[in-house]
């Protein structure tokens, strides 16, 4: 329910806004527009997101998958303990993990979608609290080599792009606790 | 930074040589899991038009500006540029209008100073948190989602507090 009032909400906002400052003709447009923006960037996610679940087949396939699961195993565990359980779910999280600390965005979208369908099944609908703290944990990223930020920043004439690479590894760090703490405290509070 | 170079290129290589290696057919399980990404993306797309329909109406109508002007007296005070107010609203909403509002900060306030230093550090410590929960939660089929966006929007705030301070501990200028 939380995004239906929050869709409704932004709309009723956005009218109400527009209305007052005499621009509703624009509003109209950009609700197309956004709706025509969001096919866009699926075909443009389309190229890259076969790759890499056709990549993450072939690992699979050959085993290097459950090989690296096994090194984020113990975390893993220690996280999410009931998805771990099955050994489909653990490569899909621990291949989600690994992309997401390399700032494969494209490769740990899949991936960790993946986990979450393995994860939903048999919930009709409601969120585990294990697969909030995944979502959560997707939601604050753990980016070791943010490159998108480094290419915009190098575009722009900065004297060295990866100068702000700690500061980001320190918010980073605290913002994942920070989520994590949260969900924590939240799940007690939040009856299912 | 030569590293993340090689990083697409080399997963590529590896997953075939070792595929063969292993006696997989490489090929086929390339297009067999393409065809699953393709599945996913079905599923992603209904709930993609329907929340970047609610953003774009937000921007357009100056509702996310207006956003931005209230809270900017509150940032100065917690030591946060206030030409950086823009991107706490838009950031976990919309990953392409984050990167562009960030760009722009950048560009205007000059890429190595303290405000396009803290708005690169909001950028590169942050995922998109509306977009993030809409496709898990589209393509698992789940509608109740209980405390996950209160639980995101803690992990974003303390980002966003800490960006600043960040940048105050690492350059100081």
């Amino acid at each position: 329910m939380a995004m239906a009032w929050i869709w409704t909400g932004m709309a009723v906002v956005s009218l109400l806004f527009a209305a007052a400052a005499g621009n509703l003709g624009a509003l109209g447009g950009a609700a197309l527009d956004g709706a025509r923006s969001a096919v866009e960037l699926c075909v443009s996610l389309a190229g890259v997101m076969c790759l890499w679940t056709g990549v993450m087949e072939v690992l699979e396939q050959s085993g290097a998958t459950a090989a690296l699961a096994r090194a984020f195993r113990p975390l893993l565990r220690r996280l999410l303990p009931h998805a771990s359980r099955d050994p489909e779910t653990l490569s899909a999280l621990s291949g989600n993990l690994s992309a997401n600390l390399l700032g494969l965005g494209g490769a740990a979208t899949p991936l960790g979608i993946r986990a979450a369908r393995a994860m939903a099944r048999g919930c009709e609908g409601v969120a585990s609290d294990e697969l909030c703290l995944l979502v959560v944990l997707n939601t604050a990223s753990i980016q070791l080599f943010p490159t998108t930020l480094a290419g915009v920043r190098a575009a722009l004439g900065a004297a060295d792009p990866f100068d702000i690479l700690p500061a980001v590894w320190l918010v980073s760090l605290a913002s994942v606790g920070a989520g994590l703490l949260a969900a924590k405290l939240f799940s007690r509070l939040w009856r299912a | 930074m030569k590293l993340s170079e090689w990083i697409v290129p080399a997963l590529l290589c590896f997953a075939g040589t070792y595929g063969l290696y292993r006696r997989v057919d490489v090929y086929a399980a390339l297009t067999k899991g393409a065809e699953e990404g393709l599945g996913v993306l079905l599923r992603i797309l209904p709930s993609l038009v329907g929340l970047m329909t609610a953003v774009y109406m937000f921007r357009a109508s100056g509702a996310m500006d207006a956003l931005a002007q209230l809270l900017s007296p509150l940032l100065s005070a917690a030591g946060i540029p206030s030409e950086t107010a823009p991107l706490l609203l838009v950031r976990p909403i919309s990953g392409s209008g984050a990167l562009a509002v960030g760009t722009e900060i950048m560009e205007r306030s000059g890429v190595d100073s303290y405000a396009g230093r803290v708005a690169a550090v909001m950028l590169g410590s942050s995922e998109t948190t509306f977009y993030t929960v809409a496709v898990y939660y589209g393509a698992a089929g789940i509608t109740k989602t209980r405390y996950t966006i209160p639980a995101a929007l803690v992990a974003d705030l303390v980002m966003f507090f800490l960006s600043a301070f960040a940048v105050r501990v690492f350059f100081t200028s």
